[in-house]
């Protein structure tokens, strides 16, 4: 279609004026370029896949990925991982109480406590996560619910949030711009979790929860900013905006007792507004430091969890769990990756062996069968 | 008042439809009437579709005419208007791209068009007024002008002529541009007008402009000194028409008659009709399953929303939104179900369109810069003038063939002559200066025998019997004139006598020009034989004979050839006094002509020749006394002047003077197979096409070239189905030809061994060959036989026997037969693709006809180039043209098709299957970026240098092994089975990324420092892998790697990772969303990531890479390559007579 482009005009027959002049010309040599490229004819590498080529590699697959598989799954269950579901839905549980008296007003904090025992000491760093399920922080209208402008301290965007956040762009009473805007910033874990050791001795010590390093670096610097000039007052930088209408407190009291980890730069924030994928889904909370001594970090035996419950999640049937775990160089707890290195390897290895076979019984014949017809 | 203004408008137009009165001269005729200039349109040519005005919204109209940009566009309007999970610009920036190349492309075409006007209507012409010769713009003529147009010069309208330099008021024009016919054309003025024009008061009344180049009916009022006007009829021999060159005439004068786009040529201007593949279909085809699958997946992921939204009512954390709250339910499910079309709009990609034109734009360069397409001879390679059916010259399984030109060289040769019975061969050994006296062996003793005088009045009757031109520069036409360089041409001719053997450069010089290439090798013939005709003047015709003496003939009356009487005479007078009349023509013509004494013998040699495939005439001449003389000049001049049924007064009295003549002779013509016809024949057919040839020529020559070109073999078994045929019996004809068609049937078809798939195909295996012949006639009473029922069934019967016939021959066809043959095939069972070959003028109604026209650039004209979708110099080359490009061509789109296809579905599933996890609510998998350019740049290149350069087995091993084509016979790769692998591949892929990283993030903690992903790492990841695996597929898929594979191949993965990098390393003031902020990076930070991206391309890949192992292997083709490219070519050089006589020879004894 495109080619013809260059007879249209011969079509219509209408060089009248043009052949009486042009005629035959200079002979123009339209021989055409004798280059590798315009014959198809670039020297090129023709590689056949034979079973001969092919059984190797399967045979190497098979043993890179086996031996892989067997280490990752070794990895992920020498992790540890204890979990702890607090939603309070079987009326013995702890938080019940908490859970059904729950209303959005209250301003007394519902506290409850789990006990639970650690049979095994964690060793080396633990990672305390919050888990909740059935929360779909995936919906299209919660994910784009949000001015990432706003978040990274432009001044305009703070003062006239993006039309994303709807309904959470400004307070319905006051019609202030909503600082942070959005559902997703609405919506931020509030419960408090605290973490209590009792000591075989009767004690009970509480275990130090560091807050920081739970959220990406790239985040926590560059992506999230607060507003305006960094020497004045976050309350002031804030002045004019409304908190969520969800939040107990504005932005700027996430945590006061620590100037670089208030207002939108708050790590628990920043951990929150990264959307999950999936509707079940963990995120981290805090991390527990390895000791400095050989000590594990958290040695085996009974702890408590003091849960300051503010999150509702009953209402759409979600569950809250916090969930400690060590880590290792493939992150957390998922034998899925070793099992499935295992299975495709010795798929590979299997098939490695059938085509052996049959690459035995019909090589001899292959030679004389190969061209058809 | 009004009624009769009407009626004087209604009257005009009545006039107007019937007839138009054109004023010559603009004078007002008769001198006193009132002039009341008429309008016609002006002689401007527009082919220009736009103007800078419409161009816009004109050429936007026609773009989205097409059902794929309309689509394109529809989507890209949904997302404007509704809340869609993708932006505008997603689908927006590629089809704006597609439609802003496409403008931009055919503004340019439209351009060039432009300019070719204007040059047209620019060019200067010479318009006389009031006697003064004004130069003026072609564009200005107007009808009644008074043109004046030089040698060599095109007609810029349609012309009456008027006046021509040419003593007899004749002019030569060819016509090459209009119907390809090269010859040059005789045209005659109006007969009896002043010599000075500018005295000339007259009327033209003509019919309304009407394509037909060969008719015109018109009258020529002519007033002199008030008198009543003359009256003179015009006829196409008058009218000389735009797009016509004139010749061998120095200028003429003539009246514009039509004007502009009213010129018999503007009206033959059609566009040709857009052909489209068999794969364009398949693609629509496959789009309609797709359109199916993107349609029931909005459909189900739209139902289950509002199943799931049943039970999830909204939750406190992600409100509705006021709007969203205040819309119609229904309104709201619509909308959705729109969204989801929007979210899965990619699977089927407007980019898919753009590379499959790039590829076959890009592609057909290919086939033009071919260098063993180029001929030195024309210094010209192939011409591709539609790229639309490169894949087609992969499916071919029909070829129709001209014969003249094509299958042969259409360069005749005069082989022999025989006179009185007497056999008389120019032999290639002989050298003696008398080449006539001595011929070659056998024949030696036997030619003794003719008289001399005989030989010469042969000879002589060749010399004069003809419409020969020979062809002068001016200068020595000048001389002539002069009649000074008398001797000097003389010398010049003696030269040639003397070299019979080769062409000296002064031959060269003289050449002849005739309407048919057979004149000119007798004329050749009799000058290697001593004779040499020198040329007409002023109806003297001269001829040096080979006392080198010059002898004069009167040229009396030319009786010229027509298909009809299948014969023309001359009639000359000596300068003895003598009246001679000499004819030529076929045989059949000629003998009932003819004292019958002579006959037999003649007519031995004449069906000896024919056999053996030369094209023989008949040489008879006639005494006639001064009596018999007179009658039949006053005959002819009466018939000449009447102005009804003229064509069939003269050929009764041509009829009545062409008797009792006496035959001297014929002549043999050998027109020479063309190169390497019989190896491409046999390839094409090895490569399991029929061939099928057509032609207008005699059923004995066609028949000698088929066997030449190996189309019947010694074993082909002939069922002829032909005039001659039919009347044996005695019976009536249609009984006859019941029989026929009945007892061939049963022949070819009903005992034929069963037909199974496998079979058909390889015919050769099959026992017995049958060759079909029949011819014009026969056919037509096939094709339109009286009673309906039996003409569908003959049609049938005839099919299949012709289906199941190696090969078929069709003489004696007229254009339109030919295409009609093309068209019964093309619609029979199974709509086999056909391709027709032809390089002349009548070759055109199947080349249009066909799937793919193929025009050779032959010697009848460029017509059939003209009108063909692809041009090759000569018949040789198609082998490669079929064999290699075409099959190359197929296997790249075809996979190209099958891929693209398979690569959106793999890119789309898993953003269907993400709806199942986010509670249906059309959040895209993938980021906005990813989703505009994954078919733009991700995976595109890969995919078009694949396509364009891929040689799954190399070319010299396709020409060599025919047979490899009918592994793509029938689109073999496009059908549904193969399809439907791709598409489960397609989705196997999809779901493998999908669940492997569903199952990797049931932990999304995945760094090691704790850290967890979100939903963009998700779909970052799937994406990944995405992009890897479908390019690494496709690296898989690659049997011919060159540097531009490896290049595009990695470096496309390498750009994809580049791009994520610079993607996600800036904040980036414009977005609103800063989604993918360092996404990428994190993701490469993780192990479990890369592990995972690892593990999921090879798992996608494993089963491909066993099947690649499973198949048969390929292997052998590619490791030959090298041996056989070592291979001289085979030193198989030009025509063969040889091959000619060997061949027929045996099938003498078959038939």
């Amino acid at each position: 279609m495109m080619a013809s482009s260059y007879n249209a005009k011969e079509e219509d027959g209408h060089h009248s004026g043009s052949s009486t002049h042009g005629g035959t010309g200079a002979p123009k040599n339209k021989k055409p370029d004798n280059t590798a490229f315009k014959q198809q004819r670039l020297p090129a590498w023709q590689p056949i896949l034979t079973a001969g080529t092919v059984l190797p590699a399967f045979f190497i697959i098979g043993l890179m990925f086996i031996p892989i598989g067997i280490g990752l799954y070794v990895t992920s269950n020498n992790i540890k991982e204890y979990e702890v579901d607090y939603t309070g839905v079987e009326p013995n549980s702890p938080c019940y109480d908490c859970a059904n008296s729950f209303t959005w007003n209250s301003t007394t904090p519902c506290v409850c406590t789990v006990n639970f025992t650690l049979t095994q000491p964690f060793e080396s760093n633990v990672y305390m996560y919050y888990g909740l399920s059935n929360f779909y922080q995936n919906h299209r209208r919660y994910v784009k619910s949000r001015d990432d402008s706003q978040l990274n301290g432009v001044q305009s965007s703070l003062i006239s949030p993006s039309k994303e956040c709807e309904p959470y762009r400004t307070n319905p009473e006051t019609k202030q711009p909503i600082a942070p805007c959005g559902a997703i910033a609405n919506s931020l874990f509030n419960d408090t979790l605290e973490l209590y050791y009792s000591q075989p001795d009767g004690n009970t010590s509480k275990v130090t929860l560091v807050k920081k390093g739970i959220a990406w670096y790239t985040d926590k610097h560059v992506k999230f900013r607060n507003p305006g000039n960094d020497k004045d007052n976050l309350t002031e930088r804030f002045k004019g905006t409304a908190k969520p209408v969800n939040w107990m407190k504005p932005v700027y009291e996430l945590d006061p007792s620590d100037p670089e980890n208030n207002g939108f730069i708050n790590e628990d924030f920043i951990v929150w507004m990264r959307t999950a994928a999936l509707p079940t889904f963990r995120k981290l909370y805090r991390i527990i430091q390895k000791k400095p001594d050989s000590t594990p970090t958290l040695a085996s035996g009974k702890y408590f969890l003091k849960i300051t419950y503010n999150y509702p999640v009953r209402s759409f049937d979600g569950r809250k769990r916090m969930i400690l775990s060590t880590i290792s160089w493939m992150g957390g707890k998922n034998p899925f990756l070793g099992i499935a290195y295992i299975t495709v390897g010795s798929i590979c290895f299997f098939l490695g062996v059938v085509l052996l076979i049959i690459h035995h019984k019909y090589d001899t014949r292959s030679n004389s069968a190969d061209i058809p017809n | 008042m009004l009624r009769r203004r009407l009626n004087r408008l209604f009257g005009g137009d009545e006039g107007r439809v019937h007839s138009r009165t054109i004023y010559v001269g603009h004078k007002s005729c008769p001198p006193n009437e009132a002039y009341i200039p008429p309008k016609f349109c002006d002689n401007r040519i527009v082919s220009s579709k736009y103007t800078v005005w419409n161009f816009l919204p004109k050429n936007l109209f026609e773009q989205f005419r097409r059902i794929a940009n309309f689509y394109f566009l529809i989507i890209f309007l949904v997302q404007v208007i509704v809340d869609t999970p993708t932006s505008p610009v997603t689908s927006g920036l590629p089809l704006f791209f597609v439609i802003t190349v496409t403008a931009v492309k055919q503004g340019y075409e439209d351009w060039l068009r432009h300019k070719a006007d204007r040059e047209v209507n620019e060019y200067r012409v010479s318009v006389l007024e009031d006697g003064r010769r004004i130069r003026k713009m072609s564009a200005k003529i107007k009808v009644g002008d008074i043109v004046e147009v030089e040698e060599d010069e095109t007609f810029p309208c349609d012309l009456i002529l008027l006046q021509s330099s040419r003593d007899d008021g004749t002019c030569f024009v060819t016509t090459a541009s209009l119907d390809g016919e090269s010859n040059h054309k005789t045209h005659y003025t109006v007969a009896d007008l002043e010599s000075d024009l500018q005295y000339l008061s007259a009327t033209i009344e003509c019919e309304q402009p009407q394509p037909d180049l060969y008719k015109f009916v018109g009258r020529m009022h002519i007033y002199r000194n008030s008198q009543e006007p003359d009256v003179r009829s015009l006829g196409p021999e008058n009218l000389l028409l735009k797009g016509a060159n004139l010749k061998n005439t120095q200028k003429i004068c003539g009246v514009a008659v039509y004007t502009g786009m009213e010129t018999k040529m503007a009206l033959n201007y059609q566009g040709k009709s857009q052909k489209r593949s068999a794969v364009e279909k398949s693609i629509n085809a496959f789009l309609l399953v797709y359109l199916f699958i993107l349609v029931s997946k909005a459909l189900v992921c739209t139902t289950l929303k509002y199943v799931w939204q049943s039970k999830h009512d909204e939750t406190w954390y992600n409100e509705k939104t006021q709007k969203e709250k205040e819309t119609n339910q229904y309104l709201k499910m619509f909308t959705d179900f729109l969204s989801f079309m929007v979210l899965f709009n990619f699977i089927i990609p407007v980019s898919m369109y753009v590379t499959v034109e790039m590829q076959k734009f890009l592609g057909s360069f290919f086939i033009t810069w071919d260098k063993d397409f180029f001929d030195p001879e024309i210094q010209e390679g192939a011409l591709v003038n539609t790229s639309d059916l490169n894949e087609e010259l992969g499916q071919v399984e029909y070829i129709f063939t001209d014969k003249t030109g094509t299958l042969t060289q259409n360069n005749m040769e005069f082989i022999e002559c025989c006179i009185d019975g007497f056999q008389y061969k120019h032999g290639d050994g002989s050298s003696e200066l008398d080449g006539f006296c001595v011929t070659d062996g056998p024949v030696n003793k036997i030619q003794q025998k003719a008289g001399r005088e005989r030989e010469e009045l042969f000879l002589r009757a060749l010399c004069l019997c003809h419409t020969v031109q020979v062809k002068e520069s001016t200068k020595q036409r000048q001389d002539q004139i002069d009649q000074i360089d008398q001797i000097d041409q003389i010398d010049q001719v003696d030269g040639l006598g003397l070299d019979h053997e080769f062409l000296d450069p002064p031959q060269k010089e003289m050449g002849f020009i005739a309407s048919s290439p057979d004149e000119i090798a007798l004329v050749k013939g009799a000058m290697r034989y001593g004779f040499t005709f020198l040329g007409l003047e002023s109806k003297n015709m001269k001829i040096l004979n080979r006392n080198k003496d010059v002898e004069t003939y009167e040229l009396l009356h030319v009786l010229n050839f027509d298909p009809v009487r299948r014969r023309m005479s001359v009639m000359v007078k000596s300068k003895t006094g003598d009246i001679l009349l000499f004819c030529k023509g076929a045989d059949s013509s000629i003998f009932p002509q003819v004292r019958q004494e002579e006959v037999e013998r003649i007519r031995m040699h004449v069906e000896r020749n024919a056999t053996e495939g030369y094209r023989t005439l008949c040489v008879a001449y006639k005494h006639l006394s001064a009596q018999e003389y007179a009658r039949a000049d006053a005959d002819l001049r009466e018939a000449r002047l009447t102005l009804q049924d003229r064509e069939e007064k003269l050929m009764a009295v041509y009829n009545r003077v062409e008797t009792d003549m006496i035959l001297i002779g014929a002549t043999a013509v050998e027109d020479q197979l063309q190169d390497e016809a019989a190896q491409t024949m046999e390839a094409l057919q090895g490569a399991g096409m029929k061939i099928w040839v057509l032609t207008g020529d005699k059923m004995e020559t066609a028949k000698s070239t088929c066997y030449a070109c190996g189309l019947f073999k010694k074993n082909t078994e002939l069922l002829e189905l032909t005039l001659r045929t039919l009347e044996d019996g005695g019976r009536s004809r249609e009984e006859r030809l019941h029989d026929l068609l009945l007892e061939y049937h049963k022949k070819a078809v009903q005992d034929a061994p069963p037909v199974k798939l496998g079979i058909t195909r390889s015919w050769s295996v099959a026992g017995q060959d049958y060759g079909f012949i029949i011819d014009g006639a026969s056919l037509s009473m096939v094709l339109s036989s009286s009673s309906e029922p039996n003409s569908r069934r003959y049609k049938n019967l005839f099919l299949q026997i012709c289906q199941n016939c190696t090969s078929v021959l069709c003489c004696r066809m007229a254009p339109l037969q030919k295409a009609q043959i093309v068209k019964l095939v093309k619609n029979s069972k199974g709509n086999p693709i056909t391709l027709s070959i032809g390089d002349g003028a009548n070759d055109v109604s199947m080349i249009l006809e066909a799937h793919v026209g193929i025009g050779i650039k032959g010697k009848e004209g460029r017509q059939a180039v003209k009108n063909s979708d692809y041009a090759i110099p000569k018949l040789k080359h198609l082998k490669k043209l079929l064999l290699a490009h075409g099959h190359l061509y197929y296997v790249r789109i075809a996979h190209l098709v099958q891929y693209f296809f398979y690569k959106n579905l793999c890119f789309i599933l898993p953003q269907f299957l993400y709806q199942f996890f986010c509670g249906y609510s059309q959040q895209p998998l993938y980021d906005a970026a990813y989703l505009t350019m994954y078919n733009i740049c991700f995976t595109s290149m890969p995919i078009l240098a694949y396509s364009l350069l891929e040689q799954h087995i190399c070319i010299e091993v396709l020409l060599e092994h025919s047979t490899l084509y009918r592994d793509i016979a029938k689109n073999a790769m496009l059908r549904w089975k193969l399809f439907l692998y791709w598409t489960a591949l397609g989705i196997f892929h999809g779901l493998v990324f999908f669940f492997g990283v569903r199952f990797l993030f049931s932990n999304p903690a995945l760094q090691d420092n704790g850290q967890v992903f979100g939903n963009w790492s998700y779909g970052t990841i799937v994406f990944t892998v995405l992009v890897f695996t479908v390019t690494l597929k496709l690296a898989l898929d690659t049997r011919h790697w060159t540097w531009i594979n490896h290049f595009v191949i990695w470096g496309s993965l390498a750009f994809y990772v580049f791009f994520s990098f610079f993607w996600g390393g800036i904040i980036w003031p414009f977005l609103k969303h800063q989604r993918l902020y360092f996404v990428f990076a994190n993701m490469l930070s993780s192990v479990s990531a890369w592990l995972v991206i690892i593990l999921l391309i090879l798992l996608s890949l494993l089963p491909e890479i066993l099947l690649v192992v499973l198949r048969k292997p390929r292997g052998p083709h590619a490791r030959q390559k090298k041996s056989s490219a070592g291979d001289p070519q085979s030193p198989q050089s030009s025509a063969r007579p040889l091959l000619t006589r060997t061949f027929s020879d045996e099938s003498n004894t078959v038939i």
